[in-house]
């Protein structure tokens, strides 16, 4: 097994993906706390991780689990404010930047915080439905609604 | 690369971490005269000192693997050491005021590192002396490999450890370095001959 590299490395490499998604799923001004929330767990579990070929992935993970509790803690209320523009600039890894997260970011707030959940953060329509309090089709739905309007606005 | 919030939030994470206890090797990198050095603590102290030419990220990588993976940036957690280092290097310090962790090094190396840490500043002993005091007279060799594998330069002074007769032996930091310490500390003229 090799070695964990130093956890600054892993904070270096993914804080501005992990900020950048929970800008998306719980807006500016709950995505600090998810940030602070997601790196502490991360921190505490580090050293017994066993594996370490994604990070990324284990720590998108976990802060899909803040945002839900985030969400939760506020009883539900769908507050999701995304700006997954931002998703163009994060940690050197190209995202796509054909204007197509600019026009996620004008979806109504409910299909933005969808649609960027589902192909920013890769979660499912449960876990959607969880971080926007709302029953598993009405995701779906807003889901539907939000990638219908792109297709017409980016055809 | 990373914004002014980025930033923040991270340094924040820092502190929050330090709070509730899971910051197990805290690093910083320093100015020195020589170029700049990465210090690294534990709850205990001061754990590591990486010389100008030691390459920082392996040094952070051996953090990782034999003390705790839990290596954070954390300058503030180096401010005493990087104070004392500073006066040190203006000549105005003679002696460290430092916790330290010994924990990178065991047995015989432990006890010869222990012994150089009792060298006063300005004096020197030799290689022999050291191995002799941390007792085993004739792992003259296994000293000097001490010397050579110490964690904590310049706070543990390996500098003031010399060949018997005078010759300057090796360091980690090169000899230019060894011989500046020494001339810091009025061992060595200014303008040596060799």
């Amino acid at each position: 097994m090799t070695a964990l590299p130093p956890f600054q490395t892993v904070l270096d490499d993914h804080a501005s993906a992990v900020m950048a998604i929970l800008h998306g799923a719980v807006g500016r001004e709950g995505a600090e706390d998810c940030f602070q929330e997601t790196f502490l767990a991360a921190l505490r579990a580090y050293p017994k991780l066993e594996d370490d070929r994604n990070l990324r992935g284990w720590l998108l993970t976990i802060a899909h689990r803040k945002a839900i509790d985030h969400h939760r803690a506020r009883g539900r209320a769908p507050v999701p404010v995304a700006e997954p523009a931002q998703l163009a600039s994060v940690d050197g890894i190209p995202e796509p930047d054909d204007g197509v997260w600019a026009a996620v970011g004008a979806l109504p707030p409910k299909q933005r915080a969808a649609v960027s959940l589902r192909y920013g953060s890769d979660l499912p329509h449960s876990e959607i439905a969880a971080a926007l309090g709302c029953s598993p089709e009405a995701a779906r739905r807003s889901l539907h609604e939000g990638l219908k309007r792109l297709r017409k606005e980016l055809a | 690369m990373k914004t002014a919030t980025a930033d923040g939030a991270m340094e924040r994470f820092t502190a929050r971490a330090s709070e509730e206890g899971l910051l197990d090797v805290a690093y910083t990198t320093a100015d020195s005269p020589f170029g700049p050095l990465l210090l690294a603590k534990t709850r205990r102290g001061l754990v590591r000192v990486g010389l100008p030419n030691q390459d920082q990220d392996k040094l952070l990588v051996d953090l990782s693997e034999r003390v705790s993976p839990r290596v954070l940036e954390a300058p503030g957690e180096l401010d005493e050491t990087r104070r004392e280092l500073d006066l040190y290097f203006e000549g105005k310090l003679d002696r460290f005021d430092l916790p330290l962790d010994w924990s990178l090094s065991s047995g015989f190396r432990q006890r010869v590192l222990r012994a150089i840490n009792r060298i006063p500043y300005g004096q020197t002993r030799s290689y022999t002396e050291m191995a002799r005091k941390a007792g085993n007279e004739r792992a003259v060799r296994a000293a000097g490999t001490a010397c050579g594998s110490n964690p904590i330069p310049l706070v543990v002074p390996c500098h003031r450890v010399l060949r018997t007769g005078g010759a300057l032996g090796g360091y980690g930091g090169g000899l230019p370095m060894k011989e500046s310490l020494l001339q810091l500390e009025g061992v060595l003229d200014e303008s040596p001959a060799s």
